[in-house]
């Protein structure tokens, strides 16, 4: 069971309900195919650097799971397959990339509770 | 007969740049994960045009050099940072 953590981007015309429901589409993938989403982030609507497919802003979504070898092919094939998402890049964390995301999730989960 | 010792007279003493050691920020800070997501600290490594800095101005390890080279092409893959830029900073 390795860990991996996904990056994607939507594209802006979406509504927040169809945004939810594409991301509970990928944490679906996820779980169906014998993973298991630890954590999930969303920065909302940020500015692009350059314009991909001609629009200069995106949601930014992350996931953290953890899973087989085979479950990304399958992941990206949906990626790929799905219109919405304009971008995505997924990676496998190595043992100092999985201390940081932890350390990172505790620092954001102090962070809101803040507020 | 040798010409006299210094001939050139300056008005103010030439200030020799004493050369800094360059360190590796990465081993002092004991950083061990250069993460692509937060573009703040990896502009520290990119010029005004947004290519990477070479070692030799960073001082960075081969190592780390590395990766902050991947986690900057990572960056420019999601859009977090361009590829190419007139003003940066």
């Amino acid at each position: 069971m390795n860990r991996y953590e996904t990056v994607f981007i939507a594209t802006p015309v979406l509504s927040d309900v169809q945004l939810k429901e594409l991301v509970g589409k990928f944490q679906g993938v996820i779980t169906e195919n014998g993973g298991k989403v630890n954590y999930t982030e969303e920065w909302g609507l940020r500015k692009l650097a350059y314009p991909i497919q001609k629009k200069t802003t995106g949601f930014y979504t992350l996931i953290e799971f953890e899973g087989e070898g085979k479950l990304i092919d399958i992941l990206e094939t949906q990626y790929r397959r799905d219109e919405r998402v304009i971008r995505f890049l997924t990676f496998k964390q190595d043992k100092y990339a999985a201390e940081y995301a932890e350390k990172r999730r505790n620092l954001n989960a102090a962070k809101s509770k803040e507020q | 007969m040798a010409a006299p010792q210094s001939e050139i007279r300056y008005l103010n003493p030439v200030s020799v740049e004493v050369k800094k050691k360059k360190y590796c920020r990465f081993k002092k800070a004991g950083i061990k994960y250069v993460d692509y997501k937060d573009a703040e600290f990896l502009k520290k490594f990119l010029n005004e045009q947004g290519k990477i800095l070479p070692r030799r101005l960073t001082g960075t390890s081969q190592k780390f050099q590395k990766k902050v080279a991947t986690a900057v092409k990572r960056a420019r893959h999601l859009a977090i940072l361009p590829f190419v830029t007139d003003l940066l900073k």
